[in-house]
């Protein structure tokens, strides 16, 4: 679960890691009104979960009040690459020195965490990796050993951190390595890090993504949750506690399992089509389960063929069939289905279909997922 | 021969009186697997169907001597009871669970590199390991696996995921070719046994003549396994890479499968595989085609 920026802050405040005084406001008016509690100058930022909101003028200095509510006003409501602004954060302004760049991740191939640290921060730190590697310090942490105050201080040594900045960065690495681990983060990133001409050190922006799989030991993530933006589809899929992805073609994609999801993706591309979601029902798929998913994919205008694709393991084949049939006796359908079912009790669910009686103009059966997607393709295509 | 597990491997189930460990177990054991025990906490001295339960793993290890264990507890205790398999003298414990947070992988992991360094985990979040004919331990459904023959030539196959672990099992069984061992890795981001750790005890087993393996997106395992691959691994291979079609930057289900920048793609995987001499197919029919295609290169 992605955060935007002012939740971001607010959990790296929870860390004792310093941001700047502000509040979030969904009204010009509120926006002014937080403007006018913290002191000008502020900063109005829009809070979208997009990058180059700076560079579309989603970010703007207020000095005054009339400057605040002008800002509030053209920022709220405004579209940034798709993503309409629903919220802005006002900060108090900060004067910067310096801009550095700070991250924890998992390190998938050491196994280990993994802290990146460069003092050129403020700007895209990918190209910052692809011209001069060397600017960023890369330290493998052990999960079990944790990140010490001394190893925090040597990165900021390594990373060519001015001295004077060193302590307070090395300070706010052990917080942010404390807010990675204990707070289940899978990314925790501070872009810029900045010192203040005073020689603070401090936030100025906050990327952090959750790992869902932590969420039972989090109830105070549950507002987070409440603002994730999702379309129609996939809010319906979330309620039904599917794994849904919208994507913009022709061909509804049901499957089993996230590996055998993403390759009837492949298939349907490699045939000509185009995919119009990610689904994977899971393991163990009942009947219920199926039929909601049907659901899902007919709620989707774009959809002009279903292709379910289904390799039974812990999935029965039967179940698959039953659910089928239970759908296309509840819902009327807006596209014709395509199956390949294989795999567990293949053959009996292939005999609940074949005696249901459902035409061929809303059913057909493929003996392999190519051929499933050629005629799934094909339909769409008409 | 095999890898990992084979007729002599005798398991026990960490939650074999819950419903998955029940499912699984009893499935297990009808596979032929033998299942020797179950450990529930509280419950020593009852059975699930004539399968004896211990409080802990390591009664059940002083009274039945398994050799491997089945992890099949809830996300919450699963890094525990991997532990408690680990310090009991477990030298191979097969993880499904689901759902277990990515921290509590990460330690899990050191401190069995760190404190149990004998002791093999396989998952979390995998669909477990089979050896044809010999032992399954997981959710693979036994019957879509062909046994390995004397005279061979048999293919082992690592996987990434579940689902396609099941469709290169059932494509190798349709063309008539027997498997050594099937092994699902998992997608979670930190699995206990990589492609590498695989791909070495395949390479050494003389009951394994060609190997397929099935990766995705996400990560950087795949790339790791073809430089291994082309130091290494002298027996024929076939792979397949789901996801080259996914939207970068999404999340793909729970299969950790997450693209960031030009690392991790699709394409990256399949290039560097096909340079270590690996024939490399666009969906899992394919890469079961070209496996039939060694396999018959192999019988002349």
């Amino acid at each position: 679960m992605d955060l935007f920026e002012y939740q971001g802050k607010q959990y790296f405040a929870r860390y004792g890691i310093p941001v700047s005084a502000g509040d979030v406001a969904t009204t010009v008016d509120d926006a002014v009104a937080i403007a006018e509690r913290i002191g000008y100058p502020v900063v109005v930022k829009a809070q979208v979960q997009v990058g180059g909101r700076g560079k579309a003028g989603g970010i703007k200095l207020a000095s005054d009040a009339d400057e605040a509510r002008v800002h509030a006003g053209s920022i709220l409501g405004m579209d940034i690459k798709g993503h309409v602004v629903r919220r802005v954060w006002v900060e108090r302004a900060s004067d910067i020195a310096e801009e550095y760049y700070a991250s924890f991740t998992l390190d998938r191939a050491a196994k280990r965490h993994l802290l990146m640290l460069s003092a050129q921060g403020g700007v895209d730190i990918e190209e910052v990796a692809a011209k001069d590697p060397g600017a960023i310090v890369r330290l493998h942490v052990n999960p079990i050993e944790g990140l010490s105050e001394a190893a925090a201080r040597a990165a900021a040594a390594e990373a060519r951190i001015p001295e004077r900045a060193q302590a307070g960065v090395a300070s706010i690495l052990v917080q942010l390595y404390e807010c990675f681990t204990a707070g289940d983060c899978d990314l925790a990133e501070i872009n810029p890090l900045i010192l203040k001409p005073t020689g603070e050190v401090h936030a100025l922006d906050a990327k952090v993504s959750l790992d869902a799989n932590a969420s039972f030991r989090h109830p105070e993530w549950d507002e987070f949750a409440a603002t994730v933006e999702l379309d129609d589809r996939e809010r319906l899929a979330r309620e039904k506690n599917l794994q849904y992805i919208g994507l913009d073609g022709t061909v509804g994609i049901i499957a089993n399992g996230a590996g055998l999801a993403m390759s009837t993706l492949d298939v349907v591309n490699q045939v000509g089509g185009s995919a119009a979601n990610f689904l994977d029902i899971g393991g163990g798929a009942n009947a219920e389960v199926m039929a909601g998913a049907l659901e899902v994919i007919n709620s989707d205008q774009k959809v002009r063929s279903i292709l379910i694709n289904i390799f039974g393991g812990i999935t029965r084949g039967e179940e698959v069939a039953k659910g089928i049939v239970e759908a296309v006796s509840r819902v009327s359908l807006r596209a014709p289905i395509v199956i390949r079912l294989d795999g567990t009790n293949a053959d009996e669910g292939r005999r609940i279909l074949a005696e249901a009686g459902i035409p061929e103009s809303v059913l057909t059966s493929k003996p392999t997922m190519l051929e499933a997607a050629r005629a799934a393709v094909a339909i769409a295509g008409r | 021969m095999a890898i990992f597990v084979d007729e002599r491997t005798t398991v026990l189930v960490q939650g074999l009186t819950g419903g998955q460990g029940r499912y699984h177990g009893l499935r297990n054991r009808a596979y032929g697997t033998k299942v020797v025990a179950g450990v529930t906490p509280g419950k020593a001295g009852q059975d699930v169907e004539g399968i004896p339960v211990y409080d802990s793993v390591a009664d059940a290890v002083a009274a039945t001597g398994a050799t491997a264990s089945f992890v099949a507890v809830p996300p919450k205790a699963a890094p525990a009871a991997i532990l408690e398999a680990a310090r009991a003298g477990v030298r191979f414990v097969v993880c499904i669970t689901e759902g277990i947070p990515a921290q509590d992988e990460a330690r899990t992991y050191a401190t069995l590199q760190r404190d149990f360094p004998g002791t093999r985990l396989l998952g979390p979040n995998c669909p477990g390991v089979i050896s044809p004919g010999k032992c399954n331990i997981g959710i693979t459904a036994g019957e879509i696996a062909l046994p390995p023959s004397a005279e061979g030539p048999n293919v082992g196959i690592v996987s990434r995921s579940g689902t396609l672990t099941y469709q290169a099992l059932y494509e190798l069984k349709q063309q008539g070719i027997g498997v050594s061992t099937c092994v699902g890795i998992g997608g979670d981001p930190v699995p206990g046994t990589s492609f590498v750790d695989c791909l070495a005890e395949f390479q050494a087993d003389p009951e394994t003549h060609a190997i397929m393996m099935i990766g995705e997106i996400g990560g950087s395992a795949e790339e790791e396994a073809a430089e291994f691959i082309a130091a290494n691994v002298t027996k024929p291979m076939s792979a397949y890479i789901a996801g080259v079609t996914a939207p970068p930057g999404k999340k793909m289900g729970h299969a950790g499968a997450i693209v960031s920048g030009g690392k991790g793609t699709a394409q990256g995987k399949m290039d560097a595989l096909r340079g270590a001499g690996v024939r490399v197919g666009l969906n899992p029919t394919e890469a079961g085609a070209l496996m039939a295609e060694i396999v018959a290169g192999l019988r002349r």
